[in-house]
């Protein structure tokens, strides 16, 4: 059984590429054991979230407007 | 009021964010209002080849992204920046869990509440701030790369000349860290 060490590699891994389905199904059966694991899921992606709203707001058609 | 006016003014307005945002990446004053400066300077000058698909301060942020990987470029060749691959320290990790690989009690992550409500509060703002000028620079440049200026990581590791594999550590090095000191800051001045 993984541990939480482990499972918070994987959650930070999941910001910046898909997991493989192996990492995906032990990640979601850890989580589903660990609620202290569940937060830090969360906070990762809160972390995502407020990175992106920190600098412009996201917009899909900013490449167009390059200098 | 004219357009131009209104675009110095928008122009004035955005600054202190711009700031930030390069002083994240940069992790140096003088070097981030630098940056800063050039790209209100360029937006200035190129005003017309502004499409207006998106928004003006979106467009002035795009140009400051690239004076701000112009500059990283500029202090990595002039050897102002600590090797990459030497993050030997395992602090973040030691100090968050067990030997076992559970999460030592003190350290435990508990809720910071509805995401919404963090994003709209000031304070939270504050402490994200405090919480990024607080880290590793190196963990902070690759950390910002990535979440604030929205590269990946294989762009990243093109950028800096890092493996992916080395660049995965850092960050996950670096929201370890991020997510204890936001979690002190956020939660304790919210409920004292």
């Amino acid at each position: 059984m993984m541990m939480c060490k482990e499972a918070t590699r994987l959650m930070s891994l999941k910001q910046d590429r898909p997991l493989t389905f192996q990492e995906r199904l032990s990640l979601r059966l850890h989580l589903s054991l660990c609620g202290a694991c569940r937060e830090c899921d969360r906070q990762f992606t809160l972390l995502h979230e407020a990175g992106r709203r920190f600098g412009p707001e996201h917009d899909p058609d900013q490449d167009d407007d390059r200098p | 009021m004219n357009e131009k006016e209104d675009r110095l003014q928008r122009l004035t307005a955005v600054r202190p964010r711009l700031v930030s945002f390069a002083l994240m990446h940069l992790r140096d004053r003088n070097q981030a209002e630098d940056a800063v400066q050039e790209a209100m300077m360029s937006a200035i000058e190129k005003s017309e080849s502004f499409a207006g698909r998106s928004g003006y301060e979106t467009w002035v942020f795009g140009i400051l992204k690239y004076k701000i990987l112009d500059a990283m470029r500029a202090q990595k060749r002039h050897g102002r920046w600590q090797p990459l691959e030497d993050e030997g320290d395992d602090d973040a990790i030691d100090r968050q869990f067990q030997q076992n690989g559970r999460w030592r009690v003190d350290a435990r992550p508990s809720s910071w509440g509805e995401p919404e409500a963090a994003f709209e509060s000031e304070l939270f703002w504050q402490v994200f701030d405090a919480c990024m000028i607080a880290l590793p620079d190196n963990a902070a440049r690759v950390f910002s790369l990535r979440e604030l200026m929205g590269l990946s990581t294989e762009e990243i590791c093109r950028e800096l000349g890092i493996k992916e594999n080395n660049c995965w550590v850092i960050l996950h090095r670096a929201r370890l860290r991020l997510r204890a000191c936001i979690g002190k800051g956020w939660l304790e001045e919210k409920a004292p």
